[in-house]
């Protein structure tokens, strides 16, 4: 499991516009790159990222290459209902990881 | 001695102020026309629709000390109403092995148009975002971006 940082609100007013930004430990790889044999490394990215709001697709985001090792992805939501997020990391060799946070809304 | 004097008609004046001209000249280019590959990239994303300038706001620093972090933020005029909002942001770059940066599918749940990621840049270049509005507009912002440390790419 990669580690994953996470600043996402822990209550919130109703219709409140809330920032969350998100960061994964991932090498992300470019496939461009030569290794110290000097062949090309194998391109390991993340690919995917997604956001759910309690079960609806809010936000996702196709990443390339082109993103900085750690990606770190920052966006807004409307806080709507109480309840929970999730969040999705999915890419190369089979990586996938989900991490969660909960939200209360007054 | 005096006739000599008055003889050159381009004065130590005027000279300066041509140089000035010059200066100006290279320093105010005006906003290039997009390269055959972002234009290229940038209708793979459209599929061929018209695109405006404006709406769209690329935040990018214009000289970028380190290519392998640069923090960028997409930031798009839309009042995200289910009737009007911004359904897609993507950023296209100009040099690096590969033209897509990143893709993003936006929603009226998101309140405000703001992305934030970091990105990397292989060398000095354009770069493109682009919008796709609920009303099947496409808005977009270029920018010019000078990097004095590349991303490691070989």
């Amino acid at each position: 499991m990669a580690r994953t940082l996470i600043h996402a609100p822990t209550t919130a007013r109703k219709g409140e516009v809330m920032e969350i930004r998100t960061l994964i430990a991932h090498p992300m790889e470019t496939g461009y790159r030569a290794g110290s044999d000097g062949r090309t490394l194998p391109r390991d990215i993340i690919r995917r990222f997604a956001c759910r709001y309690n079960g609806e697709l809010v936000f996702s985001a196709d990443l390339y290459p082109a993103i900085s090792a750690n990606p770190y992805i920052a966006f807004n939501v409307v806080a709507n209902a109480s309840g929970s997020f999730s969040f999705t990391w999915e890419g190369d060799n089979g990586f996938a990881q989900t991490e969660n946070a909960t939200i209360t809304v007054a | 001695m005096t006739r000599i004097a008055a003889a050159p008609t381009l004065s130590r004046r005027r000279l300066m102020a041509a140089g000035l001209g010059v200066g100006l000249a290279v320093t105010w280019r005006p906003a290039r026309a997009l390269s055959d590959e972002l234009a290229g990239a940038l209708r793979g994303f459209t599929g061929g629709a018209p695109t405006k300038e404006g709406r769209v706001n690329f935040d990018i620093a214009p000289l970028v000390e380190n290519g392998n972090t640069v923090p960028i933020t997409l930031t798009v005029q839309s009042p995200m109403s289910a009737a009007d909002h911004v359904q897609a942001v993507a950023v296209f770059n100009e040099k690096n092995p590969q033209r897509e940066v990143v893709s993003c599918k936006l929603s009226p749940a998101m309140g405000k148009a703001v992305v934030s990621t970091r990105i990397r840049l292989a060398t000095t270049q354009q770069l493109v975002a682009v919008a796709k509005m609920s009303d099947g507009s496409y808005w977009t912002h270029t920018v010019d971006v000078v990097v004095t440390l590349a991303a490691c790419i070989e």
